[in-house]
């Protein structure tokens, strides 16, 4: 007997070839994001509101529903469409310029109004398609095109942790930060993304789910080289796991 | 024929509440045309406020008038004020109690002297001294005929019936003041 | 006969809007209509709508967007230096095809100008609400009545063209009090048809292989030929173009005015005519499109002076005026700005000034 253990997600558009860069993991991403609605049998209630730039890019990718939410406004525009719409599944997905920089005060007031939608956060510390520039959470000493001599924080100021910027707040839901460069991690974002997908399901609330990925591109390394620095010095300063869980069985 | 009113006081003196209750109660008791225009300062506290109303047979044009018919002062600062707004032949109406009659260094308007804080302290309602006052000017006026107001103010105050009986008294006690003020 | 009820005008705009089947409405704090934000707050759960009040004007129109992406009717309001913060949700709702209404309650100007009435937005609303040099319908209420009858159609306007559309008021209008019959409320049948009419490119999930793309531009290419099908809509707004002619028959001398400003004109044109100076009026009811055509096509050997009456300095709508009259007669202004209003004296001082110096 022949038994499927593997097939492709219909939240992908059949027959596309990825076009992001070698080592980047937004289209690991897109994968699970698309699993998981499958899983809840939910991929024709999907909504997903994405940034711009290398988010913007997986308009190209995506079986359902989409709007592109101007730089930084996604968590507004997705409170406008679940408030409108409140049995559809919406998340909004972000880089780390789009909502730590230009979107704080659309994250965090949407959050803080637990707004009960679900932020897909890809955090790569870089600006991707606009050429490498300086993000806010961009590490101390790392080069960017508008810090050539690297980040430096007495005039750059310090990486910002979105996921404890918001661990500040009461209503937000659940916060977990996890990465996709091993299975394991891949596994756990699977997790992480369903877990959040079914506390919206559940009426619960605002959730984050913050993906520490590479960028090898703009960090001007191989994906292996990316792979390592994305444990060695990523990890450390934006360390994984669940940084709050309401609805952890305690 | 449109008619200008400007009411100014103190934030606190019901001036708003009396342009409103005026204004209103023409929209729903006649035909007339009626307009009300609020104005604030930037204080929500202890600022002046005024507003104005204007009442027309004929499509109303600003809401606002710097050569108003009519002029109501609650108190000096809006006296020194808006005194070169009235026109001549106005009628300015003042709150005798705290403005100073002698203040009124004009002699081509008519001058209507009604001493509301005073009347709504002895009456023991000090917060009628705007539904005094209304009923001085629509006496003076004509305005609108007393019914109006009257039923505007058993509208107004639906909800809260207790209300209606001595704001309607104040309200005739005004008329009394200005009806001796017009025969003067 | 609908029932008389005197109104401010804020307040009448949010009843009429959730009378037209607003059903969503985002808004940010700012004087002078606070009171549009204030009764949508109470009217919305009264009928089983949304309020939100955004965190700044740019969450407020990006929840506008989001919103009416659903095929919800939806509206936000702010006014003058809030409005600039909107240019980019209103030029990404005109990229993506979004019908929204918005309104403006203007204010003195520019920066953070005055809270009292102006009209200093004429340009940026008629001309250039956001980048990429796109159109709006925007309506210019002139009377309480107005704001109510124009804030009712900019939905069916909106939905009609999928696009955003502008109520352009101000000050005066959004806080003085007039009497005002109300339109019928859209019933929840009506209400969903609409929303059902929309499913098609509404962003709120769909089966495989139907899915929604609602795109302000981006990657994937193809906008030259979205804007020039946009431009194919703009070119039917010929019939859009809406503007009052008052006592314009035999007059001599015009007056030109939208908003708070025409009603003033209309009254200094009565006064005119009393005083036996054949005036009248032209006011767009639409400022875009503007009715360029009421002035190009006047009687020159008549009409000896154009009285543009606007509560903007420097004039803003003279430009418009200008360009359809090119340099046929005189046009004179009456002008008000930064918070200080317009009256009936001033513009009748000026209208006599005009007429002593042209007839």
């Amino acid at each position: 007997m022949e038994k499927q253990v593997y097939k492709k997600t219909l939240g992908v558009l059949p027959n596309t070839v990825s076009g992001f860069c070698p080592g980047c993991m937004h289209s690991t991403v897109h994968k699970l994001i698309g699993e998981v609605a499958e899983d809840l049998g939910y991929l024709d209630k999907l909504v997903r509101v994405e940034g711009v730039g290398c988010c913007g890019l997986g308009q190209l990718y995506v079986s359902h529903d989409s709007t592109i939410a101007a730089h930084g406004r996604g968590c507004a525009v997705a409170t406008g469409i679940k408030r409108c719409t409140p049995e559809s599944l919406v998340y909004t997905y972000q880089g780390d310029g789009d909502l730590a920089s230009i979107g704080m005060a659309e994250t965090i007031l949407a959050a803080n109004r637990g707004e009960n939608f679900t932020v897909i956060f890809v955090n790569n510390c870089i600006y991707g398609m606009t050429g490498g520039q300086m993000a806010p959470t961009t590490l101390i000493g790392m080069k960017s095109t508008t810090t050539p001599k690297g980040r430096n924080p007495e005039e750059h100021g310090y990486p910002i942790h979105m996921c404890e910027v918001l661990n500040q707040l009461t209503a937000p839901y659940y916060l977990e930060r996890v990465s996709c460069d091993t299975p394991q991690h891949v596994i756990a974002t699977r997790k992480a993304i369903k877990k959040a997908f079914q506390y919206q399901l559940e009426g619960k609330g605002f959730s984050m789910v913050e993906i520490v990925t590479s960028c090898p591109t703009n960090w001007g390394l191989t994906p292996i080289a990316a792979l390592d620095f994305l444990r060695d010095k990523m990890f450390a300063e934006f360390p994984l796991g669940v940084i709050r869980d309401k609805g952890a069985v305690k | 024929m449109e008619r200008n009113l400007m009411i100014a006081g103190f934030g606190g003196q019901g001036v708003m509440t009396m342009g409103k209750l005026l204004a209103e109660a023409t929209s729903e008791s006649t035909d007339l045309q009626v307009s009300f225009f609020p104005s604030y300062g930037a204080a929500m506290r202890g600022g002046t406020a005024n507003c104005y109303v204007v009442i027309s047979d004929d499509e109303i044009g600003a809401p606002v008038s710097n050569n108003l018919d009519d002029l109501v002062v609650m108190n000096g600062p809006s006296l020194r004020k808006f005194l070169p707004n009235l026109k001549p032949g106005g009628n300015l109406f003042i709150n005798s109690t705290i403005v100073d009659r002698a203040e009124v260094k004009r002699d081509d308007i008519r001058v209507i002297e009604a001493p509301v804080t005073q009347m709504a302290l002895d009456i023991k309602n000090e917060r009628a001294l705007n539904v005094l006052m209304l009923g001085v000017y629509v006496a003076v006026t004509d305005a609108v005929p007393e019914d109006v107001i009257i039923k505007g103010i058993e509208h107004k105050f639906e909800a809260k019936p207790h209300l209606i009986a001595p704001n309607v008294d104040a309200f005739k006690m005004g008329i009394e003041v200005g009806l001796k003020e017009k025969a003067k | 006969m609908s029932e008389r009820v005197f109104m401010k005008g804020c307040e009448a705009i949010a009843e009429a809007a959730t009378r037209a089947g607003c059903r969503f409405f985002a808004g940010y704090p700012i004087t002078p209509q606070n009171e549009i934000p204030e009764y949508f707050a109470r009217r919305m759960p009264e009928v089983g709508g949304v309020f939100v009040q955004g965190e700044s004007e740019v969450a407020s129109v990006n929840m506008l967007y989001g919103a009416a992406s659903t095929g919800t009717r939806a509206m936000s309001s702010s006014s003058s230096c809030g409005i600039s913060l909107y240019s980019e949700g209103v030029s990404y709702m005109n990229a993506a095809r979004i019908p929204a209404v918005y309104v403006n309650v203007q204010r003195g100007g520019p920066g953070i100008g005055a809270i009292q009435p102006a009209q200093q937005d004429y340009l940026q609303a008629t001309k250039a609400s956001g980048n990429g040099g796109f159109r709006m319908l925007v309506l210019a209420p002139a009377t309480v009545q107005e704001c109510v009858d124009m804030t009712y159609r900019a939905f069916d306007l909106a939905a009609k063209y999928q696009n955003p559309v502008l109520v352009l008021t101000d000050g005066v209008m959004g806080t003085m009090m007039e009497p005002v019959e109300l339109p019928p409320m859209k019933s929840d049948e009506e209400l969903a048809e609409l929303k059902a009419a929309y499913h098609y490119r509404a962003v709120v999930g769909h089966p495989l292989g139907e899915a929604v793309f609602c795109r302000p531009g981006g990657i994937g290419g193809g906008w030259e030929e979205i804007n020039k099908e946009t431009v194919k809509m703009y070119e039917t707004w010929d019939s859009e173009v809406e503007y009052e002619e008052f006592m314009m028959d035999d007059a001599e001398i015009v007056l030109a005015a939208y908003g708070i400003s025409a009603r003033i004109s209309r009254y200094v044109v009565k006064a005119l005519r009393k005083e036996g100076i054949k005036a009248g009026m032209i006011r767009p009811i639409k400022v875009s499109p503007f009715p360029y055509e009421a002035f190009d096509k006047l009687d020159f050997d008549r009409v000896k002076g154009i009285l543009n009456v606007e509560m903007s300095i420097p004039a803003q709508m003279k430009w418009d005026i200008e360009y359809a009259v090119h340099g046929r007669c005189p046009i004179a202004e009456s002008l008000r700005s930064g918070g200080e209003l317009l009256t009936n004296d001033q513009v009748l001082a000026a209208a006599r000034a005009l007429a002593k110096e042209v007839l």
